[in-house]
This record gives C-alpha cells, structure tokens and sequence, in this order.
C-alpha cells in the first residue's frame, strides 16, 4: 500500500513538472553520454597502449657508405645491450619491400625510388619501450649512423590528441553535470513546494522522514535513470554509426571499440545517475524541508 | 501528562524571551486553557510540545519522556501521540472531508481497510455523518475545523493540543467547536488549547493559566477570562 502510494506520488511529481523533468532528463544524459564517451575513451586509450608498445621499435638508420666494420661493431654493441630485447637488420631490399607494400596505390612514386635510395636499418625492440633516451644517448655518435627513430614518439602524438579529446568530454561531462545537478535541485523544490501543505500534514500527523522523502528521492533518481538510459543509447549509436560506420577507416589504425566497453557503461551510468541526482534531491531536501 | 520545569525560550535576536522561566503540570485528562494577549508566549508552548522548536532553558516532558532528549528520528513517533487543530484548519483542498482524514492514517502506515473501519466512525463522532464526500471548500469554516479535529483525533492520541482553534469561527460555531473538544477530553485525551477567546474560557469554566510577557501570571482551577 504504502509503495502504490510513493509511487503514484514519484508518477504524479514527474507529470506535474513535465517541462523541468525533460530539463533534467536531457542535461543528465549529455552530461552522462560525455562521461561514459571520456571512459570509454580512457579505456581504449590504455587497450592501445598495450597493443602498440608491444610492437613499437626504435629505429636507427644508418648512413649510406657505412663500412662493414661499423655495422658489426653496432650488431655487437646492440647484440650485448642488456636495455635490448631484440636486434633485427632490415637490409635497402628488405626495405624497398616493405616501401612497395606500402605504396602500391602509388605506382609512379614506387616507380621513382630505387631500393638504393632507402637506407638499410637495425630495428630495436627494448626491454622497456621507456627507455628510448638511454638508447639514444648512447648510439647517436656512434660510426656510420645517420639517424634514430623511435616510433613511439610518433604514437605518442596520437595518443596525445586523443587523451586530450578525453580530456575536453571530460570538462563536458563534469560541467553538464552540475548543470544537471541544479537543475535536479530546482525541481526538487519546485516539487517540495507545491506539495507543501501535504508534507506540513505529514510532519504534523507524525509520517517517517524516509516516507515524506522518499518521492521526491525517487523522482530525481527516475531522471537520473532516464538519462543514463538515453545516454547509453548515445553510445551504442556512436559505436554503430561513427566508428562501425562512417569512421571504420580509422577504427582500423585505433583498434576497435569492444561491445563489452560500451556495454559495460551501461551499469555504471545507471548507478552514476541514480545516485547522483538522487543524493542530491536528498540534500535539497534536507535544506527545504526543515524537521 | 504534559510537564514543563522553568522552561526558558529566547528566540535568535530576539531582545527578551518568549517564556521565561515558566514551570506548568498537567495532568492525564485535563482540559486546560492557555490565555494571554498575542506574543504572551502561548503559542510558543504548543510549539515546544510538538518538538518543533526546543527550549533554550529547562526541561518539557511529554507523555512521561523528556521531549528535548528524542532523536530527531524518533520524533515522527512521538507527533503520533499527539493531535493538533488550528486556527486555518490545514485541510487539503484537492481531498475530500474523507480522504483529508484518511490521509493522516495512510501516511503513518495504516491499510486503507483500517481507515474504512475508522474514518466514518471518526467523522460520525464529530457531527460529519453524510458530508464524507465534500470538499474542504464546499462545507462552511466551522464544518471545516471539525474535519481537522477529526483528522486530529484518528489515531486516539493521549493529547490534543488546539492553536486558537475558534480563531476563525463565528460564536455560534465557536461553541459547537468547544462541545466537540470536550465531548474528546471525555473520552480521557488532554486538551490543551491556546486562545484569547473570552467568551468561550467563561462559559467552559475549566483550569485557565494566563501568561504575560512570557511569565505565568494565573493559574486557576475553574477560571474565567479575567
């Protein structure tokens, strides 16, 4: 009896205040969307990581007379590094190769390019990809070395941009969501009132806290749900329609986006919006409705 | 019943007190009169008692528990003891003379089968037998405080208090209002009921105690207005 009745009142509530629950519903879900897009992106950031730092290489090319002496004093050098993991020699063959893959749409530019012109290299796995610098340091002046490339330092432009897009849905997510948070706190007010006089009769007649509060709660924990649910939906239309869609090009250099990622925001937006917009009704309520 | 000792209530800013040292007993099934001008310190008394603002000095005993001393979650419990009508009545407009009472009882937990075993017969003992279904706004201001009374008295409390209860009413009315309050004190419920209503404090002829600048300045068995 005493749930029907909470109940019809969080239905009534909603209903009364129409406009300001849509208010509330669609703030929360942009700020929701951009929070689970930031987690999202975080994730796959870190999953990325894992998965190019295993391949990354450091590169060192070397000049074109380098003399057969100077290349296996550097295979030696490299061969009893303890920094290194392995040594692999990419010879102008190998590389004109891997050149002619890689350009084959551009015939005429694979066409120029004589296998001389490409420099042969030593690619270095490191123990650790972080110590690129202690690698560098020590091979720059070695004989017969024309330069030293380290990959990550191109990824980890990539990975710039996007932990800096992170970043900024991030800011999104925390400014939507304190506009959503007052206008959570406005309409719970806005409620409070103009159920004042039942809730004076409720207090005078003796009704529990929890009782008098709970359908306000529930009203903003409804919207908080609503607009994780919708922000969710954002998500899995993201996923199908940016990066399985028109952004598949690109998905393909930034390793795909999971299900479960995407699925698994769907619990943690729920749970962020409800007790978000639920706590803070609660603490509106604590201020408005004295005793 | 109800006791206060050397209870003392200086309101924030305020220059003097509201009481001042005021010391009162009052026993189980007493019906009493607080008298007094506006801003004597009557209405503060009811306050204290429903726990709604707590004494800056002294101690309020209610029911055999010391009122200050109750968890703020333990108040909804004790209100339960208590019934209260007052000078606006406080009636919801969007319920009927029914519902209005039905609601206290819903609201505390009780099935809607105890209030349709309670409620009629409540609304009976006040003289509503027939009007159930009106709205506040179709029965006249005496009908209406009789629905607060009822709505006051559902749950059988051990007091009733009553803020000015005829404040409102014509004489006539006022009378009727007070034949209803002492029909409920003699059922055994006290009656504490705070007014500046001369008339009616002279026809009752039950215990008066007249405050005055927060000070308690009579108190007499079967007293008049003064």
């Amino acid at each position: 009896m005493r749930a029907k009745y909470v109940l019809s009142e969080v239905a009534l509530g909603l209903w009364r205040n129409v406009t300001m629950t849509v208010a509330m519903m669609i703030t929360m879900a942009v700020s929701l969307t951009m929070l689970g897009a930031s987690v999202v992106l975080f994730l796959q950031v870190n999953s990325m990581k894992d998965y190019y730092y295993d391949k990354v290489e450091v590169s060192i090319f070397l000049k074109n007379d380098v003399t057969d002496e100077q290349r296996t004093a550097l295979k030696n050098a490299l061969d009893g590094d303890p920094l290194v993991k392995s040594v692999f020699h990419e010879s102008k063959e190998e590389a004109y190769d891997k050149f002619r893959t890689q350009f084959r749409d551009a015939p005429d530019l694979v066409a120029a390019t004589k296998p001389d012109q490409l420099p042969e290299s030593y690619r270095v796995k490191l123990k650790d990809p972080n110590q690129y610098k202690a690698i560098y340091d020590k091979y720059k002046d070695s004989e017969g070395i024309s330069s030293i490339v380290d990959q990550r330092r191109l990824l980890g432009k990539v990975f710039g941009i996007l932990n800096s897009i992170q970043e900024l849905a991030l800011v999104i997510a925390i400014v939507q969501g304190f506009a959503a948070l007052l206008l959570v706190a406005n309409t719970i007010q806005v409620a409070a009132y103009s159920k004042r006089r039942e809730v004076a009769v409720m207090k005078l007649v003796g009704a529990a806290n929890w009782f008098i509060q709970a359908p306000f709660v529930l009203e903003a924990m409804f919207a908080g749900v609503i607009g994780a649910l919708l922000a969710w939906l954002a998500l899995v239309g993201a996923k199908v329609f940016l990066l399985d869609g028109s952004l598949k090009s690109l998905a393909s250099l930034l390793t795909p986006v999971p299900w479960r990622t995407i699925n698994l925001m769907l619990p943690l937006l729920f749970v962020i919006g409800a007790l978000i917009s639920g706590v803070t009704g609660w603490v509106t309520l604590r201020f408005y409705i004295k005793r | 019943m109800i006791r206060l000792e050397h209870v003392t209530k200086t309101y924030p800013k305020a220059s003097r007190p509201s009481l001042d040292d005021v010391s009162v007993e009052i026993e189980k099934g007493d019906f009493v009169f607080f008298i007094g001008p506006s801003g004597s310190g009557k209405s503060t008394i009811i306050k204290l008692l429903l726990h709604e603002i707590q004494p800056t000095k002294g101690k309020v005993v209610v029911n055999g528990r010391d009122v200050t001393a109750i968890r703020s979650w333990r108040i909804p419990n004790f209100r339960r003891s208590i019934g209260c009508v007052f000078q606006d009545f406080r009636l919801l407009p969007n319920r009927t003379a029914y519902e209005n009472v039905a609601f206290a009882l819903e609201v505390i937990g009780k099935s809607k089968e105890v209030a349709r075993r309670v409620v009629p017969e409540v609304l009976e003992l006040v003289g509503l037998g027939g009007k159930e279904h009106r709205y506040p706004h179709e029965l006249s201001g005496g009908e209406q405080q009789r629905v607060a009374v009822a709505r006051a008295f559902v749950n059988r409390p051990l007091i009733l208090l009553a803020d000015e209860p005829t404040g409102n009413l014509d004489p006539d009315t006022s009378i009727e209002i007070m034949r209803l309050l002492d029909r409920i004190n003699r059922t055994g419920t006290t009656v504490v009921m705070v007014t500046h209503d001369s008339n009616i404090v002279n026809q009752m002829r039950r215990r008066v105690v007249e405050i005055e600048s927060g000070r308690i300045v009579r108190d007499q068995p079967r007293g008049v207005y003064g």
